[in-house]
């Protein structure tokens, strides 16, 4: 037997983008649209009633933090749910069963879902062009913090996933923690508009460097370095690896 | 030849879940040794231990202590080459209701780490009649069809050793019958086939050996036959002529019982023993002049060896 199950890698990874494509509908066309309103609203609407900032139109500025806030969102919500409903229909005692190692089990499922959120990413850029110019000075980090960024995330959905023993709880995290923490976290302003204390404060909601250092990639701005969003976004990723790798060797949620 | 699935002292308790469930022992010191290409049936009421013990061999549960060995290898450390070995059919219906069959099924190969192989996806679906059902989703299938879908996947990764959790539980009589033959098939392909059931009758229409299982503990293997023969007492029916209102007093030495109204003198006997005693017991029956137009044997079921066996304590 070879090193690796690659098959079995694969036909995780396939079955979740099946499932992603049979459910197209909700996947795609819902954050597309609600993205949309966000530019009509804050871009086309209140968008030009606001300042540049540090010389980038509003509308403009906006759209690393919309693909941000669109890519934890679903990367969590995602992966959560793929690891999740196997518990809930049973169907996880072939996965336990199944000559696979616990990293070929993360493989399949945090590659589908963070996959997923990429091509999502993208979609919701095509969308901003339609109504904002959008400009990427540097597309390779842009990939590179897109990517990481959309693998930790789902590695922390995958996380929750397990941890969820009902559908309240796998929803709990997202709503109450990802979607504040988002929020509050750069995607609509620059933290350099926060009067004091909250500009420091906000230094320890780690979204900011995740969406600081993505819309560096975008328009050469940034809130903080952009080695410190860097470093930051690979600790967030070691932190949820350490995680899934105690989950797994303790069998937590999945084995008793 | 070596055993294709060896167990050693193996136990399990479950950890406590405060403040409702305190710590279970499920498991208390099982070893068995399973013969390769034999069909082993595992007997027991519900909470003996059946489905941890196959949890454990699988990998969906882990063992507290013990060892369990699949054609030689080590199921902990080397359970890639151990469970490539094992297909699984657990008691449940497991299935994802929004996949077709045919995709599920060959999702279940590729897991196992086969390449994708239509042909072989295509035999076991022919041969689990589900064949006109590869484009329906799992969700429109009844649960018969569950049923088969699920060996469907057990068998789609080829495996030596088949685990069959409660296979005909909730199946019809005919299902149930085309299962046996399916097993019976398997087995004749080189398949090792476990399987437990209530159905006593399942396990003596198939198992060639039995194991019974009470409270955590494996209290009994032996070959079907031999456990039959040993444990069976037989009965002898004697249908009289005549009503008889009691027994007389000169066939009291005999553990007899009238049964059908009086008209039927029910004679309990060892087979174990060297002496039966039923050539004493006609001279005498014919002696009391008591006549009888008929005569029948009854063996002990497997159904009545089993519930003789979880009911008395063991010493």
């Amino acid at each position: 037997m070879t090193a690796m199950n690659v098959h079995a890698v694969r036909s995780i990874y396939r079955f979740e983008m099946s499932r992603w494509f049979r459910t197209v509908g909700q996947s795609v066309l819902s954050p597309v649209i609600s993205t949309s309103l966000y530019f009509i609203v804050f871009g086309a609407a209140i968008g030009s009633l606001m300042e540049d900032i540090d010389g980038v139109a509003y509308g403009s500025f906006l759209v690393p933090g919309l693909v941000m806030l669109m890519l934890l969102t679903q990367s969590v919500s995602n992966a959560s749910f793929g690891i999740y409903f196997p518990k809930f229909t049973g169907t996880i005692y072939e996965i336990l069963s199944a000559p696979i190692s616990y990293l070929e089990i993360v493989l399949g499922y945090v590659g589908g879902a963070a996959t997923k959120s990429v091509l999502l990413g993208f979609i919701i850029m095509a969308t901003a062009t339609l109504f904002v110019p959008v400009e990427i000075q540097h597309p390779f980090w842009m990939l590179t913090f897109l990517i990481l960024t959309a693998l930790t995330f789902s590695l922390l959905g995958f996380i929750i996933g397990i941890w969820a023993d009902g559908f309240e709880k796998l929803s709990l995290v997202p709503t109450l923690i990802i979607t504040p923490l988002t929020f509050l976290g750069g995607s609509f302003y620059s933290i350099q508009m926060l009067p004091e204390p909250w500009q420091t404060l906000t230094l320890f909601n780690p979204v900011v460097y995740l969406i600081s250092g993505f819309r560096w990639s975008f328009y050469g701005i940034s809130d903080v370095g952009v080695g410190i969003s860097f470093g930051m976004t690979l600790f967030f990723l070691g932190l949820c690896l350490a995680v899934v790798a105690r989950i797994f060797a303790t069998g937590y949620r999945l084995k008793s | 030849m070596p055993p294709i699935l060896s167990i050693t002292n193996l136990a399990k308790t479950y950890a406590p879940r405060p403040p409702r469930q305190a710590a279970f022992e499920a498991l208390k010191n099982v070893s068995l040794d399973i013969q390769r290409g034999e069909i082993f049936a595992l007997l027991g009421p519900n909470g003996a231990g059946k489905t941890t013990l196959i949890s454990i061999v699988c990998g969906i549960v882990t063992a507290s202590s013990g060892k369990v060995t699949v054609d030689g290898f080590d199921n902990v450390a080397q359970y890639r080459e151990a469970r490539s070995r094992i297909g699984l059919v657990p008691q449940e219906l497991h299935t994802d209701a929004f996949e077709s069959v045919w995709k599920t099924v060959s999702f279940s190969r590729g897991l196992w780490g086969l390449p994708p192989s239509p042909a072989h996806i295509e035999k076991v679906l022919k041969d689990l009649s589900l064949w006109d059902k590869k484009d329906n989703r799992v969700m429109t299938l009844s649960g018969g069809m569950k049923r088969r879908l699920m060996i469907a996947k057990a068998l789609a990764h080829e495996p030596n050793i088949l685990f069959l959790d409660e296979p005909t539980a909730g199946v019809d009589v005919e299902l149930r019958k085309d299962m046996w033959n399916l097993v019976r098939t398997l087995r004749a392909g080189g398949v090792t086939v476990i399987l437990t059931t209530h159905y006593i009758q399942e396990a003596e229409e198939m198992a060639d050996r039995v194991g019974v299982m009470s409270k955590g503990s494996l209290i009994l293997v032996e070959e079907k036959a031999v456990l039959m023969q040993k444990l069976g007492g037989k009965q002898l029916a004697l249908h009289l002529t005549s009503k008889l209102d009691a027994i007389p007093a000169s066939l009291s030495g005999y553990k007899l019982t009238l049964a059908a109204g009086g008209t039927d003198l029910v004679y309990s006997y060892d087979t174990k023993g060297e002496r039966t005693g039923i050539t004493a017991l006609l001279q005498d029956v014919a002696a009391a002049g008591i006549r009888f137009k008929d005569v029948e044997t009854k063996e002990s079921s497997l159904e009545e060896i089993f519930v003789s066996l979880v009911r008395e304590p063991r010493p």
